[in-house]
């Protein structure tokens, strides 16, 4: 039987041979060419969604598309302050409700359309609809006819498809109606989710998602690869102040931030906003000046579940609070890279006041002659809330810790539940102890770190308030600050809602978190700022 | 032989819709609220989330969800993940990937597995043997996170003989992590051979060719290797089945984007169109693999008939 041993051998080989040759056609990679001396690298983790203003808003996704557009505003990187920078020449109000936003001539999107009042109208409206299921439409939620754009049911219509609340008045003018006064709003257009779309988006919008077509210092010439990344080049007609310096960055995607960190030690790759955890103690004097460390606008609370009895007294609340050694956990798990809150606001935006929260000191005795008054059970355990895969649990076990040793109450670490599990077991009141809470600003603004966490129209599964405080004195005073005139107004309006929260102690301030980063001896002039971004287009390339 | 083939190629069928379904009953019985988990700590606009419910079928029994993607399946349409992308386009941009690096270690693991194999064997308890056998149980204990670390900071970063990560170097960028995937296997490849060729040395057949006076490597090629390599292509075979589901640690380490990363980003995510997309495909490649390896059974062996 020779033939059959002969026939079988071809079949094997032959049948193999076809799979790897049609899986391969194609499995060919461009390469990366940084001949010219123009060009510099960024690490930035997988985008979790497509490169759409509208749908993007984590830090990676929005990291490439801060360097593709240009917003009505920019942010001052030394002062966290709106400037108009942007494309915006004025935003102006008298009643705090009906902005006029006027738009500078002259800006351009990558493809040649203009930027206009419609790039901006028809952006925000088809972020609002429903139906297209864009990841940031509640940022238009202040709008009026916003609730026309959401549909009654899944798969249904809205009774509207443009916000009643947004007008073009002219080419270069166009008027926003807010349903309630908001004196912060020219501030809080910086922000991706207001960034213009040109007429080509709405032709395609998936394979804009890949290739934008913006109109800030960079452009994009080549779609984005997941897995791999993109490389953008200077725009030539960009209408701002301060155009690329470079002539291409390419954003390189890493899965593992160590091999990042291995590739940046190596000289391949130039620069990283953020460092794997055990570089951190070594970082500084390996990179000396080539190390960077800036304020970051974010806060780590602990949060209490206000609906729980046993944490329905805030001087319980207070006495968890004071118990805690902040600067100590700081120091001991993360190498002090965590400076201690001592507001509920952050330190990069106005109106911080350092020291404001009194129970966010260590007072051991104060703390336990508080738990004794409020007849709080100490021999029952408490459970330690947080998600599970995130680097949480060192520090949560030092808090749980700290928490047996000045107040004598147990713990029980709760850290087991991915995101997918945490979340909607927090919106559903499930918390049967103090978790973590943490928030990252959308704009800086004092309002943005008060109102989305502990309003009661930010009460879950709406918003993000889920310690489930609810007072309306907080609310009102609130609305105050929104409502008033002059900025110095809001900032004491905002003060007081603070006040209110102190005394109430929702969740015990933490932690504010610094930005670390490194970069190789190929670039220089490297910000990042209070958003963890990097000024793509101010950085220079010296070698 | 052909019509072996057909009928086993033919049994794929079943055996890939009961996998599909399985896949994809594993993927709805994960606790958890994906979309949820899309928002973040910001959740999305109620109206949003129901939108994207809708859109993937989320809120319908498992079964009609089932029904759903195979109807889709069957008009081509292999669905999208969370991000609107297609997972022909994923499957697409990231099996490449995954085929050079598994072809390079496959490369190693068969060459250098084999000769290694075959020097120890055909003198046991030699020098050569003992070389073998140490280093492979050094190979095999050490895990193979640790291997990666360790060669990319030694041959990547401190030596430069390698790219630390990326593709960029076409295939010469899957020459150091291709070595690392296959470490493992190499090592028992070669333990594998040493230890059938070294109990072929001693069998009637090899020591009748020594009889007849045939040169020693004829009696070693022909005869010893020969009927020994069954069970390391046997071996070999289920490892390439293996290597085609991506290697998470080896592509994570390395950066390279295939497709590893690419289920177990879509297992994360709870995107049940990409993991039971993906997963469908890897079982066909082993089943496909496995059918390669029994055909070349007979090859090898001229009692092995399969008509």
């Amino acid at each position: 039987m020779k033939l059959s041993k002969r026939t079988a051998a071809l079949i094997a080989t032959g049948l193999s041979g076809v799979m790897v040759l049609s899986a391969c056609g194609g499995g060919d990679d461009e390469g990366s060419s940084s001949a010219d001396g123009g060009s510099f690298s960024i690490y930035i983790g997988e985008p979790e969604n497509p490169l759409m203003p509208g749908n993007t808003n984590e830090t990676e996704g929005g990291q490439v598309l801060d360097s593709l557009f240009t917003g009505l505003v920019q942010y001052d990187p030394e002062t966290n302050e709106a400037a108009f920078t942007g494309v915006a020449e004025s935003i102006e109000s008298d009643d705090q409700t009906t902005w006029t936003v006027k738009l500078n001539d002259g800006w351009t999107f990558h493809d040649g359309s203009p930027v206009n009042a419609q790039s901006f109208v028809d952006a925000w409206n088809y972020t609002a609809y429903s139906p297209n299921a864009q990841g940031n439409s509640y940022f238009f939620a202040n709008i009026v006819g916003y609730g026309d754009l959401q549909a009654p049911e899944a798969g249904g219509d809205p009774v509207a498809t443009e916000m009643s609340g947004l007008r073009v008045v002219d080419d270069l003018t166009f008027e926003v109606t807010l349903s309630s006064p908001y004196a912060q709003w020219p501030t809080t257009v910086g922000y991706t989710a207001f960034f213009p779309l040109p007429p080509a988006f709405f032709d395609d919008p998936a394979a804009f998602g890949e290739q934008p077509i913006g109109n800030g210092p960079f452009q994009a010439v080549e779609p984005f690869v997941p897995g791999q990344g993109v490389t953008l080049t200077r725009y030539e007609d960009f209408a701002g102040d301060e155009p690329a310096k470079a002539e291409s960055v390419e954003y390189r995607v890493y899965v593992e931030q160590d091999t990042a960190y291995t590739d940046l030690q190596g000289g391949s790759l130039d620069i990283m906003d953020t460092l794997p955890p055990d570089a951190i103690a070594s970082a500084e004097s390996e990179f000396g000046d080539r190390y960077i460390e800036t304020a970051q606008g974010d806060i780590t609370s602990l949060g209490f579940p206000t609906y729980d009895q046993r944490f329905a007294d805030p001087n319980v609340r207070k006495a968890f609070s004071m118990a805690i050694d902040r600067q100590a956990i700081s120091d001991a798990i993360f190498n002090g890279t965590r400076t201690p809150a001592t507001s509920f606001i952050s330190p990069v935006v106005p109106g911080y006041r350092e020291g404001a929260c009194e129970a966010c000191e260590l007072n051991v005795e104060e703390a336990n002659s508080l738990l004794d008054a409020a007849g709080f059970d100490r021999s029952q355990p408490v459970d330690l809330w947080f998600n599970a895969g995130a680097g949480h649990d060192a520090w949560m076990e030092a808090v749980g810790n700290q928490l047996r040793e000045n107040l004598g109450v147990e713990y029980q670490l709760r850290g087991d539940l991915p995101q997918a599990e945490f979340l909607p077991l927090k919106d559903a009141k499930g918390m049967t102890g103090p978790f973590r809470d943490a928030w990252i600003m959308d704009y800086p603004v004092a309002e943005n770190f008060l109102g989305p966490l502990y309003s009661s129209v930010a009460l879950p599964p709406a918003g993000s308030n889920y310690t489930f405080y609810s007072n309306p004195q907080f609310d009102q005073l609130l609305q105050q600050g929104n409502a008033a005139a002059s900025d110095d107004e809001a900032v004491a309006a905002y003060q007081a809602a603070e006040d209110v929260l102190i005394a109430d102690l929702p969740s015990a301030p933490l932690f504010y978190r610094l930005n670390q980063g490194a970069h190789s001896e190929n670039v220089d002039n490297v910000i990042i700022d209070a958003f963890g971004r990097i000024d793509a287009a101010a950085v220079e390339v010296v070698s | 032989m052909g019509r072996y083939v057909a009928r086993r190629l033919l049994l794929t069928i079943p055996v890939l819709i009961g996998a599909s379904f399985l896949i994809f009953a594993m993927v709805y019985a994960l606790p958890g609220d994906p979309i949820r988990a899309l928002g973040g700590d910001r959740p999305l606009a109620p109206a949003v989330v129901a939108q994207l419910r809708d859109e993937y079928n989320l809120d319908d029994p498992l079964v009609v969800q089932y029904a759903k993607y195979v109807g889709d399946l069957l008009q081509g349409d292999f669905g999208t993940d969370f991000r609107g992308r297609e997972v022909l386009d994923t499957i697409e941009q990231r099996l490449p990937v995954t085929i050079q690096l598994a072809v390079v270690a496959i490369l190693f693991e068969a060459v250098i597995g084999i000769i290694a194999g075959v020097l120890a064997g055909i003198r046991r308890n030699g020098f050569l043997d003992n070389v073998v056998l140490v280093s492979s149980t050094i190979v095999v204990s050490v895990p193979i996170l640790v291997l990666a670390f360790v060669a990319q900071f030694v041959f990547g970063l401190q030596l430069g003989w390698f790219p630390i990560s990326g593709i960029g170097e076409g295939w010469y960028s899957f020459v150091l992590p291709g070595l690392v995937l296959a470490a493992g296997s190499l090592a028992y490849v070669a333990r594998l051979t040493r230890t059938s060729v070294a109990e072929n040395m001693r069998a009637d057949y090899v020591r009748t060719a020594k009889a007849k006076g045939l040169p020693r490597r004829t009696v070693i090629v022909r005869h010893t290797l020969r009927n020994s390599l069954i069970p390391v292509v046997t071996f070999i075979g289920a490892d390439i089945g293996t290597l085609m589901g991506g290697a998470i640690v080896t592509e994570s380490v390395f950066n390279l984007p295939g497709i590893g990363r690419a289920i177990f980003d879509a297992v994360r995510a709870q995107e049940g169109a990409v993991v039971v997309g993906i997963v469908t495909l890897m079982v066909f490649f082993f089943i496909f693999f496995n059918l390669v390896v029994d055909v070349l059974y007979a090859v090898l062996d001229p009692r092995i008939r399969y008509d």
